[in-house]
């Protein structure tokens, strides 16, 4: 791990406090997540505490402190996703899944993102699987979405 | 230049921020985040004050005077600016008072009660959140938070910790460490500065006075309770007492009213502290060894160490601090003279110090089992016991502190101050090398409450170069010039709370810069009056050397006064 990250790191020479967020995004996008180990090493890259890293971190939605799971759902919290009714719909996710957005179930089958407009709010409410679309996504759906995703998990497609 | 404050002239230097002007003419202007010497934060709002041909209320921390300005300071609007801040604060506030380590002693409850809030009159969601007890040292309690960022600020800005910062944001914005884990296994060094700015009950020290009275009512138990130096000049605050008044004898008598089975003087092993560490300087010095030589008896500084500078870990003094060296003689020495089994002691010390607590439990600080220390309480749990046991330091009577560990020298009692450590050092590290007593005791350029104080002294022919060191972002400055060859010491004292223990985080909590003035006012006080102002010539010292730990150094004392460090692994 320590290589990838020295592999980033080598990409911002001389970098400040300034280069943090860059950073960041390059770790999470090749490791899928800030772990605490990249979070120490960037620390000690940029001269920065890892509490100041993980306030930065923390601000902004789009970070994550766990590992993604197998399936990964961005439930679209967008304007229109939002008068169709997707703050019901993330609740039913969160119920379900029993986590919060951001978190990754234990058996690390699921993890939940909760992100702005998606682009498809015709599609409203709208959410994203591994990139999967599926539109008009009511509460009642739930299960059933997550019910095919672990069936399709059993059978190896 | 003049401004203009509630219809009054009042002088404001070019440049400065209006609440100083105001603070400085003594026009009273509530804040809650403000840190006096810092950057203002305007965080807070609290206070806003009008100013005229302004349109909006202005935060006077964070607003230059201009000539000729006219302030109100009061006004109905800003009043009621200030009552809305308050209430809007304690809609998500637990607002539990009367369970609250801070009852009586909370600027949020101060102002609640100044700006006549009455009702409850918002109402919001209350913050879910988990205490952190992870720490021996320091309990966080975000709940109580109200986000004012002084923890954050004193942490980063005057210790060069960081441990904490903001996490999060709107709604969901708290402090908290990297990662939200425990402050036990952060970069956390236990100081409790946090504790002393904390304008809530958010921050506290963990509580050990279960322990103590527990032990106190155990018939098995030999109870006995050693204070440190800078104690008897700060525990009389909380019973109204003038800062800086020194009231050894009736907390003295206190402690025995409480039921301690022996009142022990933690200055007796400061002096004990001196005489080994003046002989490492000496040994170190004769013998080549590593030099600067950095005292030891700051335990938020061995761990800043540890964690932040691992490389100078061979330049720290290897002398336990004072509280643990009479705790290791107490469990040795003095249990054999009165025929204890060390088991049966139960030790406690008073300390103005959080991570005092943390040092008790580390592992190197005990033998056989058998910890030096049982249970380290603050100043403000002393009070706090004081009162609980119904009875009032104003009431007492002075009572002399309990032989053989009560004589001590005026310079043990200096380690209360920044820069003490360092003089008592100097005074027996002269006599020690030239065999001659110190023409001028006092070391007049290691006085004082500046943050890095140097001085040269001349011993026998050698020029020493001496530093003594508050506050830990003074220590990193001067260990970074160390390291870069730009400074030249041989012997540098560091103490992690900025004035040294005086203002430790253990002490009451509250206190005025004039307050800490007053504190190292009495101690050097008491020096000036001493007739005992040198360690090796405390006749209890030379007793202790005589008849059980031979000499300075000696075996005996690398078994018990002596211990060793290590590079710590925490999230930084």
């Amino acid at each position: 791990m320590n290589e990838t990250i020295e592999t980033i790191l080598s990409k911002y020479p001389n970098a400040k406090r300034d280069a943090l967020i860059p950073i960041l995004q390059d770790v999470q996008e090749v490791e899928g997540h800030l772990s605490v180990e990249a979070v120490a090493h960037i620390g000690k890259y940029l001269n920065l505490p890892a509490s100041k890293i993980y306030g930065v971190a923390t601000f902004y939605n789009q970070f994550r402190f766990e590992t993604l799971g197998k399936y990964h759902i961005q439930i679209c919290r967008g304007t229109a996703c939002h008068v169709k009714g997707s703050a019901k719909l993330l609740d039913a996710f969160k119920r379900e899944l029993k986590i919060e957005a951001g978190r990754t179930t234990r058996d690390g089958m699921f993890s939940l993102e909760v992100v702005a407009c998606i682009g498809a709010c015709g599609l409203a409410p709208v959410i994203s699987v591994n990139g999967e679309v599926h539109a008009g996504v009511v509460p009642d759906k739930v299960k059933s979405i997550l019910k095919m995703y672990r069936e399709k998990d059993a059978n190896n497609e | 230049m003049y401004i203009e404050a509630n219809g009054r002239q009042i002088e404001a230097k070019p440049g400065e921020m209006v609440l100083d002007a105001l603070n400085r003419a003594g026009v009273k202007v509530p804040t809650l985040c403000h840190m006096a010497g810092l950057f203002p934060s305007g965080a807070c709002r609290m206070c806003v004050v009008e100013i005229e041909g302004m349109n909006g209320l202005v935060p006077s921390c964070a607003f230059p005077v201009q000539e000729g300005m006219k302030i109100k300071t009061h006004s109905p609007r800003a009043i009621r600016a200030r009552k809305t801040i308050v209430e809007l604060l304690l809609s998500d506030h637990p607002d539990d008072c009367l369970y609250c380590v801070r009852n009586k002693n909370c600027q949020l409850q101060d102002l609640s009660e100044e700006l006549g809030v009455r009702q409850r009159r918002y109402t919001g969601a209350k913050s879910e959140c988990n205490i952190d007890t992870s720490s021996p040292s320091i309990v966080r309690d975000p709940a109580k938070c109200i986000l004012c960022g002084k923890c954050v600020r004193v942490c980063e800005e005057i210790q060069g910790v960081s441990a904490i910062d903001f996490a999060k944001r709107g709604s969901k914005a708290h402090i908290a460490t990297a990662f939200d884990m425990g402050l036990n296994v952060s970069s956390c060094i236990n100081c409790g500065q946090c504790i002393m700015v904390c304008p809530t009950g958010a921050l506290r020290e963990t509580s050990n006075i279960k322990e103590v009275m527990d032990a106190i009512h155990d018939p098995n138990k030999f109870v006995v309770v050693q204070h440190a130096p800078s104690i008897s000049v700060t525990v009389g605050e909380e019973f109204g007492l003038k800062p800086g008044t020194d009231s050894v004898g009736i907390m003295t008598a206190a402690l025995r009213r409480l039921g301690f089975d022996r009142v022990f003087d933690t200055s007796f092993s400061a002096d004990l502290t001196i005489m080994e560490e003046a002989a490492e300087l000496v040994h170190r010095i004769k013998n080549d060894g590593v030099l600067p030589m950095f005292t030891s008896c700051s335990p938020g500084w061995i761990k800043f160490v540890e964690q932040f500078y691992p490389e100078f870990i061979p330049n720290l003094s290897t002398c336990k601090s004072p509280q643990e060296m009479l705790g290791a003689i107490v469990k040795s020495y003095f249990a054999e003279r009165e025929g204890f089994d060390p088991k049966q002691i139960f030790s406690v010390s008073i300390m103005p110090c959080t991570a005092k607590k943390f040092e008790a439990e580390r592992p190197e600080m005990g033998r056989h089992g058998i910890a030096d220390l049982d249970a380290v309480l603050t100043t403000r749990e002393l009070a706090r016991i004081i009162k609980m046991r119904g009875l009032d330091l104003n009431d007492m009577q002075p009572q002399p502190t309990d032989t053989p560990f009560g004589e001590r020298s005026s310079a043990g009692k200096l380690f209360g101050v920044s820069g003490g450590v360092m003089e008592a050092a100097i005074r027996t590290a002269h006599y020690m090398i030239t065999g001659d007593e110190m023409d001028e005791m006092q070391v007049k350029d290691l006085r004082g409450l500046n943050g890095i104080k140097e001085s040269t002294i001349k011993v026998a022919g050698i020029e020493l170069n001496v530093a003594a060191v508050s506050g830990l972002g003074n220590a990193r400055q001067m260990l970074d010039d160390i390291r870069a060859g730009k400074k030249q010491i041989h012997f540098m004292e560091v103490m992690t709370c900025p004035g040294g223990c005086i203002a430790g985080g253990g002490q009451p909590v509250g206190a005025r810069l004039d307050a800490i003035k007053a504190r190292m006012k009495s101690l050097y006080e008491i020096d000036r009056d001493s007739l005992l102002v040198t360690s090796y010539n405390n006749k209890y010292i030379k007793k202790l050397y005589d008849e059980f730990l031979e000499k300075p150094l000696g075996h005996r004392s690398h078994e018990l006064l002596h211990t060793h460090y290590a590079q710590r692994d925490v999230l930084m």
